[in-house]
């Protein structure tokens, strides 16, 4: 059955509302502290050791992404867990919480199909995310301008960016699970708590269960076959996606992401850096791979969302 | 050619093997005020969600204006304002912000919202609070501001559920004040509720939900006469005269004349006979002392239809 016009009609509206919702909530104030001091923690504990290190590295300005300095992790690891945290913060209460201040029927009843209202939450949180990220990103760039006193590279700002750009897409995978568990439950607390264990479950016991899962599934002694199956169930996880593509974007060394054959390293000069282009070759099935998850969890949100009485 | 502008046929809701709405079938003219009453659970809310084409038809259909609410949900939507039970805003924002969001949601350009608005909360009386948080509004004016959205809106069709739950007595009254003016103003409203005074003091016609299907539909007067047999109670006092009860019970449009006491009857009759009444008392000579009315109250309709006593039979119908 054909409906009749756009099913975006008042997405516009849906977007400016949820924005201005956002920007003016004490979410958002959180969020401004969070990225001030990620970025302050992030810079100070890198440019310690990077001033340690030579100045000749072409990608010194890449070091302060993924320099670590104990107690502190590196700006990546920061943005690890920092990201999901965000996302789910903007999203568990997407849906749940227009059912629980019964404006859902109300807004439902205006010229509007849900298309838009769920299609709209989701693009003005997604936005919020990524203002904060640009944030961010512009912080510890500026700051690092700053202590570095040398400017960064065109390749490394191009891998800056690109860093930035996969940063939002593992930002909208979180953001989609959370607005999938703000459409089926009805408690905003249980979908933020369902969230987030999954979120501990993929980012810290997943990694560590997949080769023996990988071992229980895999009946073969090769090596290669379980490492490769170990991986590839690693990679359900968008942590390791993340994780994987940061190795591959920020380290232009990193030639696969995968076991490394006799084949591929012939005629390779160990310890050169990739290109830029060949690098996001490297990354690129990580990246699908992020903005495949974010799509089929908000489908699965959507679905949810169409099928749902609304009696609110 | 018709003047009903909602028409419901054999509209039904299912889920899985149970029924919410069975078989519905019911129409509602141009500027006339329905009611839809029942108790919780018998359809009524999901009729009202399939008219707004936000709950699925599983068979049968509805047109609004002539509209397909499943195929062109929009057109029905710009047509229909509706006011939930239990009408929610967004409290961190004011009662005209709550209001421009959906004036925009409406594609009204911002010239013309302000004034829609303006005009909108002037008519609900909350014009001195329109910039205050809705945070801060009692549930009272809550039920009014959606009133104001549906004003506002310039809607031709409004669906009231359950809009006086929860209210307090003066509330309701300046609520029911405010239906009856968009009444007034040519708006048709389709209300639902189970606070039956308030529902008969409004409607035109009222269709009574039972288990998912209308069990009777018709004006407060119909409705008496089928569940009560008349709906009408006339009783008389007087002294003198012969024959009373015999003259009584002739009239026509009379259905039970019954003496619970000595020089007083009580009559049930299909309308307000207190004039013939008084005319017989006179003819037979007698001295008439009261004369009073009870019209038919849905309240005793309502209970008396489900209670499944059906038309009243305990007085003996003198009437041929």
């Amino acid at each position: 059955m054909r409906r009749e016009g756009s099913p975006w009609q008042g997405l516009g509206v849906v977007v400016l509302k949820e924005l201005s919702d956002h920007f003016g909530s004490v979410r958002m104030r959180v969020l401004e502290w969070l990225v001030v001091l990620t970025a302050l923690a992030a810079v100070y504990g890198a440019i310690q050791d990077i001033r340690a290190v030579t100045a000749e590295d072409p990608f010194l300005f890449l070091h302060l992404f993924t320099t670590a300095r104990e107690p502190l992790p590196s700006f990546v690891s920061f943005l690890g867990f920092l990201v999901p945290l965000m996302a789910i913060g903007l999203g568990f209460d997407a849906v749940n919480g227009e059912h629980n201040r019964r404006t859902l029927s109300r807004i439902l009843a205006q010229p509007i199909y849900r298309d838009a209202l769920l299609f709209g939450k989701f693009i003005a949180a997604l936005a919020t995310l990524s203002v904060s990220l640009i944030a961010l990103w512009l912080l510890v760039i500026g700051l690092g301008l700053i202590m570095l006193g040398v400017p960064p590279g065109g390749e490394e700002m191009a891998r800056a960016f690109l860093l930035l750009v996969v940063t939002i897409a593992y930002a909208g995978v979180w953001l989609a699970l959370a607005m999938l568990f703000s459409t089926i439950f009805r408690s905003p607390a249980t979908a933020a708590l369902v969230a987030l264990g999954l979120w501990l479950f993929l980012t810290l016991i997943w990694p560590a269960l997949s080769p023996a899962i990988a071992e229980a599934v895999v009946w073969s002694e090769n090596q290669a076959t379980l490492v490769i199956t170990a991986q590839m169930l690693a990679r359900l996880s968008p942590s390791t996606l993340f994780g994987e593509c940061v190795m591959a974007i920020l380290h232009p060394s990193t030639r696969t992401l995968g076991p490394v054959y006799v084949s591929q390293l012939q005629g390779a000069v160990m310890g050169s850096p990739l290109p830029f282009w060949d690098s996001l070759m490297v990354a690129w099935p990580q990246i699908v791979g992020l903005v495949a998850a974010t799509i089929l969890l908000f489908v699965g949100g959507y679905v949810a969302f169409q099928r749902q009485e609304v009696r609110a | 050619m018709s003047n009903d502008v909602v028409e419901a046929q054999g509209l039904t809701r299912r889920y899985g093997t149970a029924y919410a709405v069975r078989d519905v079938s019911f129409t509602v003219g141009a500027g006339e005020i329905f009611g839809l009453l029942g108790p919780n659970g018998a359809g009524k809310t999901t009729t009202i969600l399939m008219l707004l084409g936000l709950s699925e038809i599983s068979a049968g259909k509805a047109r609004v204006f002539g509209h397909d609410p499943m195929r062109e949900p929009l057109a029905v939507k710009r047509l229909i304002g509706y006011l939930p039970d239990t009408v929610g805003f967004y409290d961190n924002i004011s009662a005209a912000d709550n209001l421009h969001y959906t004036g925009r949601l409406m594609g009204f350009p911002l010239a013309d919202r302000k004034k829609r608005i303006a005009a909108a909360l002037e008519r609900v009386g909350l014009a001195e609070v329109a910039n205050k948080k809705v945070g801060t509004f009692s549930r009272g004016m809550r039920q009014r501001l959606g009133l104001a959205e549906i004003v506002m809106k310039d809607a031709r069709i409004a669906i009231l559920d359950e809009p006086t739950n929860g209210l307090d007595p003066q509330a309701s009254v300046d609520l029911l004040d405010l239906i009856r003016s968009l009444k007034a103003q040519g708006v048709t409203i389709i209300l639902s509720s189970h606070l039956l005074d308030r529902v008969q003091s409004v409607c035109d016609r009222v269709a009574l939900f039972n288990g998912g299907r209308i069990a009777l539909m018709g004006t407060v007067e119909a409705l008496g006469r089928e569940v009560l047999g008349g709906g009408y109670v006339v009783e008389v006092e007087a002294d003198g005269g012969k024959s009373i009860a015999d003259r009584l019970a002739a009239l026509p449009g009379v259905r039970t004349v019954s003496e619970p006491a000595a020089g007083r009857w009580r009559m049930t009759c299909d309308r307000d006979m207190r004039g013939e009444a008084a005319a017989v008392v006179v003819a037979a000579g007698g001295h008439l002392h009261q004369l009073s009315l009870d019209r038919p109250s849905l309240e005793t309709i309502y209970t008396r239809y489900f209670q499944g006593q059906g038309p009243q039979r305990e007085e003996v119908p003198h009437a041929a």
